[in-house]
């Protein structure tokens, strides 16, 4: 059946089964591949995407639900200067390892920066505990989201 | 849309390809590129890095492959090896933009296709990129330097010697001339590349005058990243492709009886469904299993649940963690199959004689590898036998042998492209998935397909890190000097050798640094596939030892340190352990000494109670490191690891620092999160499926982390791995200073740590 979505303020009709996950209609179908496929279930953050500016794990978001919410992924999320700040901190900190789940972890970091100006280590560590990092970049993750932020970089947390 | 960023150099860059010419135009270099190369065992790479320390291994090389230089400057480097994420397609060009004295700024990297003719040994494991290719490639960066200089000598008629570079520029002092690389590119690719024998007598670079080398040079491809652009290998989309998943037995090695694949082609954008057979014994090689093809990955991997495959499971079946953890006890009880693993003295006696004996019996579980990027190719067989293959891989080569005999066509039959890998820890050098795309083409009819497991796929079909059982005994004798240590090691494998990952060095410390050892090995047959995680071997046995030696400190009523820096000056202490060549008693304690002092390690008394310190070393792959880990246990038992300092010697440069202290960081979170998962057997097949029950670490569970390197004069070696074995122990031990609980089993969610 038809669906029609919005994603990165351009409209596609795509006739898939409703149940198919947003992520692979816009992997497959869209050939968007910045959004990453890692568990299928949730449980990494890989496939972190926005709609209507929220934080949203689309690999179990059927394109049925999706409605006329206005998804933004990866590609697009330069184009507002809370993700292009944030993009330019994961370069100018050099946050990567293998990269693959850094889509995931800027769209996260975007979406607490939009909701949570300046947020404290133990904001991030509640932001950012669902996007999982196998290199375990994640100190480097936590810097520049301080750095995009513009908030002291130092590490508050007990030690 | 996705396949033009992901061509090889010149396919890629058409444009420049034109005005690009390689600039040694005969591959004079030949067997020299390589001369001083270990080979790398992927098998068990913490072992024998040290047992074949600097084997020259002479292999055909092309140099035209590494650099070449445009008109306009810009500057072509080919980046040999598999990106993992360990930074090495960053790292490798800047050994040779270094000597070729380039302008950073002017220098491409791009990433070379699989070909072991043109560049040799192609594979990311065991740490040896650094310490192989740490003189041949600034002998490439050299050798084009030195053209471009007697192309200018000769332009100038001046002699070379008068010569300079600066940032890619040639000076003439006396005549106050400059001329660029560029311009002078195309004179120099008219010169014969030099012989053997000159570039032998290239003067390298005083370390004074590096300008890239141990500069934060940032990783290549993060721009793109950070754009979301489609550069790993689920991203790649070659014309007229499928896509396909592949369903193997949920029993290791087990045989398609029967799969309803009508059921499944009758699902809408099902293209072809079939059953493959296994091809050869290699459970990480070819195996039986039902492929779908479908016009989207989605579709293919619902038609899944239609198959209702019967399969023959075979005798892997009836295994168990249960049943090992039943047989490990049972031949505790008897003496080891391998009685003399090690033997030096005579322990048994040296024991009867102690003046105080410890028994502790250690356990840690199989790991999965489960980087992030589950398990894909795109493979090509076509019609006319030539085959075209992309890949996230470690190591392509084994990969292309595998597909050869399974197509049956000839490796040289094969293209194929390096892709990068979202993550890698071992488990792609490995080449199971990449053989089964290839065979998945070939039965479809010889189309494009892209193969392309789930997570669980990825779980449960995997070379496991091998769990292990130590048991140990120590004897002191009246002055509390460690006398005689005995280890009954029981593993997994077949006879009495171990599988694959699953051994024990034989000289595991303190083998050499105490008058009495016996180290025994005795074998539980199995059928689960094992093989090298990230710091193979390492991140487990240092566990075990470091914590078994935090033991014997206690029991003697010493100092954690001063007991380890004890053994490190023992007086029989050979200046290179057999079999851990390399390894530097001197080394080690001066690690064990800037770590202590980092770390307050002195002042740890003033803990508050439920908040320890612990420390540990360990030497692999060519690294020395020590690390203090803090950590803090409430009265509940919930622990967390709130510091840790690393102190690693790896050499005399930080080829590139900024990903030196990344790659430690993420060692040392990664081994901490190793101290929380398992895999269990149950009925032959692995339990877990996805990361809510094989838990991955996250970010509020990392710790602060201090890096320092000690900067010594030794060759510089590698970074992947030898910082990740000792944070386990460190942690171990600290959770047994803040709490007085001994920590001897793995996972560590199994202990109890609550204390009142």
């Amino acid at each position: 059946m038809a669906f029609t979505i919005n994603v990165n303020g351009k409209t596609h009709t795509l006739d898939v089964a409703g149940d198919m996950p947003l992520l692979w209609a816009l992997r497959d179908k869209i050939d968007l591949k910045g959004t990453k496929f890692g568990c299928g279930v949730a449980s990494c953050g890989a496939c972190t995407v926005h709609i209507d500016g929220k934080v949203t794990r689309s690999c179990v978001t059927p394109i049925s639900s999706v409605g006329a919410g206005k998804v933004v992924t990866i590609e697009a999320i330069g184009e507002t200067p809370v993700g292009q700040a944030v993009q330019k901190a994961w370069l100018d900190v050099d946050v990567m390892q293998c990269g693959y789940c850094q889509a995931g972890q800027i769209m996260a970091a975007t979406a607490l920066i939009n909701a949570t100006p300046a947020p404290t280590d133990k904001q991030i560590d509640d932001a950012m505990t669902g996007n999982a990092c196998r290199c375990a970049t994640y100190l480097r993750i936590r810097q520049a989201i301080k750095t995009a932020a513009g908030v002291s970089t130092a590490d508050t947390r007990e030690v | 849309m996705s396949i033009t960023t992901l061509k090889t150099a010149t396919e890629d860059t058409p444009e420049l390809s034109r005005r690009f010419f390689l600039m040694a135009s005969a591959a004079a270099g030949g067997g020299l590129m390589l001369a001083a190369c270990a080979t790398p065992d992927v098998t068990d790479g913490a072992a024998t890095v040290a047992a074949a320390p600097a084997r020259p291994v002479e292999l055909p090389i092309d140099m035209n492959a590494y650099v070449a230089i445009g008109s306009d400057g810009t500057i072509r480097i080919m980046a040999k090896n598999p990106e993992i994420g360990q930074g090495i397609k960053t790292m490798l060009p800047m050994l040779i933009a270094e000597e070729l004295d380039a302008d950073w700024s002017k220098v491409r990297i791009e990433q070379a296709m699989a070909d072991q003719t043109r560049y040799g040994n192609q594979i990311a494991g065991g740490s040896f990129a650094t310490p192989q290719h740490w003189t041949p490639h600034r002998q490439v960066g050299a050798t084009a330097r030195h053209m471009l200089l007697t192309a200018a000598a000769a332009k100038w008629s001046v002699p070379v010697a008068e010569l300079t570079t600066g940032p890619s520029v040639v000076k003439h002092a006396a005549s106050n001339r400059t001329i660029s690389y560029g311009e002078l590119a195309a004179d120099a690719a008219k010169l014969p590349a030099p012989e053997k024998a000159v570039i032998d007598g290239l003067k390298l670079k005083d370390a004074r005058d590096y300008r890239i080398i141990g500069k934060d040079v940032k990783n290549w491809d993060s721009p793109r990243i950070v754009r979301g652009e489609p550069i790993f290998g689920i991203d790649v989309v070659v014309p007229g492709m499928k896509y396909a998943v592949y369903e193997k037995s949920p029993v290791f090695g087990g045989k398609v009886v029967s799969a309803d694949l009508a059921a499944a082609k009758a699902v809408p954008g099902v293209v072809d469904a079939f059953i493959v057979r296994q091809v050869g014994t290699d459970l990480m090689g070819l195996l039986d299993g039902v492929a779908i093809v479908a016009d989207d990955w989605w579709t293919a991997k619902e038609a899944r649940k239609k198959l209702n495959i019967v399969w023959d499971e075979g005798a892997t079946a009836s295994q168990s963690t249960v049943d090992y953890n039943r047989q490990a006890a049972d031949l505790a009880k008897k003496a080891p199959q391998v009685p003399n693993l090690h033997n030096s003295g005579d322990a048994a006696t040296a024991l009867k004689g102690a003046a105080k004996t410890l028994e502790a019996s250690y356990f840690y579980p199989f790991l999965v590898h489960a980087p992030l990027e589950p398990q894909n190719t795109t493979a090509h067989v076509k019609g006319d036998g030539t085959v075209e293959i992309w890949s996230p891989t470690q190591r392509p080569d084994g990969g292309l042998t595998l597909v050869a005999a399974a197509v049956g066509v000839e490796k040289s039959a094969i293209k194929c492209h390096m892709i990068r890998c979202g993550g890698g820890f071992g488990r792609r050098l490995s080449n199971d998935y990449m053989v089964e795309a290839a065979a998945i083409s070939k039965q479809a009819g010889n189309i494009p397909v892209k193969l392309l497991w789930t997570r669980e796929d990825d779980m449960q079909h995997n070379p496991y890190r091998p769990a292990g059982y130590h048991n140990f005994k120590a004897g002191l004798d009246k002055d509390n000097k460690l006398v005689a240590l005995t280890n009954h090691f029981v593993t997994f494998g077949t006879g009495d050798k171990p599988g694959s990952s699953a051994g024990l060095p034989p000289t595991e410390f303190p083998a050499a640094f105490i008058p009495n050892t016996n180290y025994g090995m005795s074998v539980i047959p199995f059928g689960v596939p094992t093989g090298p995680l990230r710091a193979p071997t390492s991140n487990a046995v240092c566990f075990v030892y470091q914590s078994f030696l935090d033991e014997i400190a206690h029991a003697s009523a010493k100092d954690p340190l001063a007991f380890r820096l004890e053994l490190l000056a023992s007086a029989s202490a050979p200046a290179a352990t057999p079999g851990r060549a390399g390894f530097s008693p001197k080394r080690m304690t001066d690690c064990l000494n800037s770590v202590a002092e980092r770390s307050g390690w002195a002042n740890r008394s003033s803990l508050p109670k439920g908040t320890g310190m612990g420390i540990a070393f360990y030497y692999c792959h060519q690294g020395h490191f020590a690390q203090v880990a803090r950590v803090k246990v409430d009265q509940s038992g919930q622990w967390r690891v709130t510091k840790v300092w690393v102190v690693g010697d790896v050499g005399s440069h930080l080829i590139n620092p900024t990903n030196a202290r990344n790659q430690v960081e993420g060692s040392v979170i990664d081994g901490i999160g190793e101290m929380r998962q398992q895999i269990t057997i149950d009925k032959g097949r692995t339990v877990q499926t996805n990361f809510f029950d094989m838990p991955l670490i996250r970010m509020n569970e990392a710790p602060q982390i201090d890096v320092h390197f000690l900067i010594t004069d030794n060759s510089p070696t590698g970074l992947g791995e030898p910082a990740l074995p000792p944070v386990l122990p460190a942690v171990a031990n600290a959770i047994f200073a803040a709490t007085g609980k001994r920590v001897r089993n793995l996972p560590i969610t199994q202990a109890d740590l609550r204390w009142a």
